[in-house]
């Protein structure tokens, strides 16, 4: 009996105007060679001096912002829909919003697997991959720690792979972002060989992370970890565990305090003022603290420990 | 020694390139993703919920707020993973307290099939509105807001196909069509040949500055359901036949703290819900209580909700909401007697406090002030939620 139903009018009006509204923004004009999308700002930095101004780059998180925990947004969809690349960290550091925002924009370009599909941790080895996996660890990482840009040693070989995506992407350009690769490698080993010796008298100097996204940077620089606020990777200090942390930098102490610019420096400062030790924001990737590019990361990064290593 | 060196210089870069692994390696270790949800918790009703009625509505099943005292929640197992470079899948069944395992849902999506593209296929929950497809682990409350109780019975799920597009712009805007078999509240009896039911919608979403997030949609569900169970569904079941339309408006507005949500944010939605009906409606469709009664029924009925959660301090969370619902017009000739209003709106009060050790677990108390029925009454609920296994990513 309801096989034969009219279909009311309030609904036809609505159909109509999603097929209005649909083939105006079909034809809207796009532009630009290449659109990029970088989960963080360090891979938007390393797009925009590799692109050599052919590339529209996007960061979907600020340095304000911690990357683990972004929300799969509106406006990062709209962004995907459009991207021809998508360069990110991996190891699971996107994983609570990046899969939604891949698949929800429907862009068969950068879905995993495909030349448009770039994660910064499949060039470089991983540390602190855990033995055991359990999540009464806090939040681990099965794949190992995702904070690797912080060793500027790993900057180079991501840097060659993104530019061969670049090149796989955009023929025409190919040459052009090929020199600009070689550009790029030879003005940060020559910033590397400065650091490397600017970066003597940190070695060996002990100091206490907020969370474990330090790790890479202290493995290049030989700084010492004596201390993590979080009790657990994810977890945020408690008041039981600062205290035990306390005690322990009596016996040990450490130099400073560091934490990136998207954490909570309330407990970094309730422990430096007790150790009196110096509270330190570190930029932590580009767009923190006045670093502009990836080269100002480094050279304030150092700057900052240099000043509480004296 | 030193051709050898040269050598491994020029190989270096290609050493690197041939390292690259494209496969993600977030999947690593997880194929499929599995995991699963354990939720449970103690409700204190003042109103008994065995006699649970909204006045004017008839209801679907499973609407009734959950037992008093300590009860077990659904337990939803969830397995997802790419099925290759064209498909991906996700299966969620729910394991009631009763001990009925039920297919929440289980659907092939493409990834990428045209520009923007997506068709599902399966059963899902429809896109309509906001909360509807969003599982209860994910709600901000305890419980499904008064439009969607009375209206859609908690949500509206189905088996069918679902066709979505996002417009290349710099708004998100994203048109949805869905064609569903039928068989669930609102719609009902698989009408139509199996096709009985319906769906249009559009999203549409932004920024604004680095802190707030938005987004907007219209969405429209249309159905034929024949012989749709309502009232006391395992006794003296009514039936209805008929068409049956919801409009529904929503709006999501969130702010977060330098655009940090995990240290301090603000989310706020509200939904508005229309839903015409026009056919006929038979009381004691089985003739449990004596013959039934068949006669012609026509409504139009509205509600509306609005909820705010702040999160002061990382892992804190304190949230309001308020929701109603209201009978507009309706006409049931022989059996009006069921659908008294008793001149009374029904509507909600509720304050949520909750705790999340981690993303994966949360604990939650929630008072409501309960006008659902002209005798008002009091709910305390408390309620917790953990999951294990892997990591999902959170829609919007």
């Amino acid at each position: 009996m309801n096989n034969h139903r009219p279909v009311s009018p309030w609904f036809k009006t609505l159909a109509a105007s999603v097929l209005a509204a649909s083939s105006l923004l079909a034809f809207a004009p796009a532009h630009a060679d290449l659109r990029a999308f970088a989960c963080e700002p360090e891979w938007k930095a390393l797009l925009d001096d590799l692109g050599d101004g052919e590339v529209e780059t996007y960061a979907a998180t600020t340095a304000q912002q911690d990357p683990h925990h972004v929300e799969a947004r509106p406006g990062l969809m709209a962004k995907m829909r459009r991207a021809d690349l998508v360069v990110c960290t991996g190891a699971g550091l996107e994983s609570g919003w990046l899969p939604m925002v891949l698949r929800q924009s429907g862009n068969a370009r950068v879905q995993p697997g495909g030349a448009g599909y770039f994660e910064a941790a499949s060039v470089v080895t991983l540390l602190d991959v855990p033995v055991r996996v359990d999540r009464a660890q806090g939040d681990v990482h099965p794949e190992g720690n995702p904070h690797l840009h912080l060793d500027p040693r790993n900057i180079a070989p991501i840097a060659r792979a993104v530019s061969a995506r670049l090149a796989q992407l955009d023929p025409p350009h190919a040459k052009r972002y090929a020199a600009r690769q070689a550009d790029f490698d030879r003005r940060w080993q020559a910033a590397l060989t400065r650091w490397t010796q600017q970066a003597a008298p940190l070695r060996g100097m002990a100091v206490v992370w907020h969370h474990r996204n330090g790790v890479y940077l202290a493995r290049w620089l030989g700084l010492k970890e004596v201390g993590v606020l979080e009790p657990k990777p994810g977890l945020p200090p408690s008041a039981g565990h600062l205290s035990t942390l306390l005690a322990d930098l009596q016996r040990t102490p450490a130099r400073a305090v560091l934490r990136a610019a998207y954490e909570d420096g309330r407990p970094d400062a309730w422990l430096a003022e007790r150790a009196k030790i110096p509270a330190l924001v570190l930029p932590y990737t580009v767009g923190g603290d006045g670093a502009k590019d990836l080269f100002a990361l480094f050279d304030v990064t150092l700057t900052r420990l240099l000043e509480v290593a004296r | 020694m030193r051709f050898r060196s040269v050598l491994l210089c020029l190989l270096a870069p290609f050493a690197a390139l041939a390292e690259e692994n494209p496969a993600p390696a977030a999947r690593a270790g997880f194929n499929p993703d599995i995991s699963l949800i354990l939720a449970g918790g103690y409700a204190a009703l003042s109103n008994d919920p065995a006699n649970y009625r909204l006045p004017g509505f008839m209801l679907g099943s499973e609407t009734a707020p959950g037992p008093r005292g300590l009860a077990l929640g659904e337990s939803e197992l969830v397995m997802s993973s790419n099925v290759d470079d064209l498909f991906t899948g996700r299966f969620t069944a729910a394991v009631t307290p009763e001990n009925t395992v039920a297919v929440e849902e289980a659907y092939v999506e493409t990834l990428g099939l045209a520009p923007g593209a997506t068709l599902r296929a399966g059963r899902f929950l429809s896109g309509i509105g906001y909360l509807n497809s969003q599982h209860p682990h994910v709600w901000d409350f305890a419980d499904a807001p008064l439009p969607y109780r009375a209206l859609l019975a908690n949500r509206y799920g189905d088996d069918g196909v679902q066709l979505r597009w996002v417009a290349p712009a710099d708004l998100f805007v994203e048109f949805g069509g869905e064609w569903f078999r039928g068989e669930n509240f609102p719609a009902g009896g698989a009408g139509n040949n199996g096709q009985g039911a319906a769906s249009a919608f559009v999203h549409v979403g932004g920024d604004v500055g680095a802190e707030h997030a938005w987004r907007a949609g219209l969405s429209a569900l249309r159905s034929a359901p024949v012989g749709r169970l309502s009232g006391a569904i395992d006794t003296a079941p009514d039936a209805f036949t008929g068409e049956s339309r919801v409009l529904i408006v929503d709006l999501v507005w969130k702010w977060a703290a330098n655009g940090n949500p995990k240290d301090r944010h603000v989310k706020f939605q509200a939904e508005a819900m229309r839903r015409v009906e026009d056919g006929v409606f038979t009381a004691d469709v089985n003739g449990a209580n004596g013959a039934p009664v068949a006669d012609a029924f026509s409504s139009t009925q509205c509600g509306s909700y609005a909820q705010a959660v702040w999160q002061f301090v990382p892992r804190w969370r304190v949230g309001a909401r308020y929701d109603t619902v209201r009978t507009r017009e309706l006409a049931a000739g022989a059996n009006a007697a069921l659908f008294d209003t008793q001149g009374h709106t029904p509507r909600r009060a509720s304050l949520m406090f909750d705790y999340a050790r981690s993303e994966f677990s949360r604990l939650r108390l929630q008072v409501t002030h309960d006008r659902s029925q002209p005798d008002a009454g009091g709910e305390v609920l408390v309620q917790y939620i953990m999951s294990l296994g892997a990591h999902g990513a959170h829609a919007f």
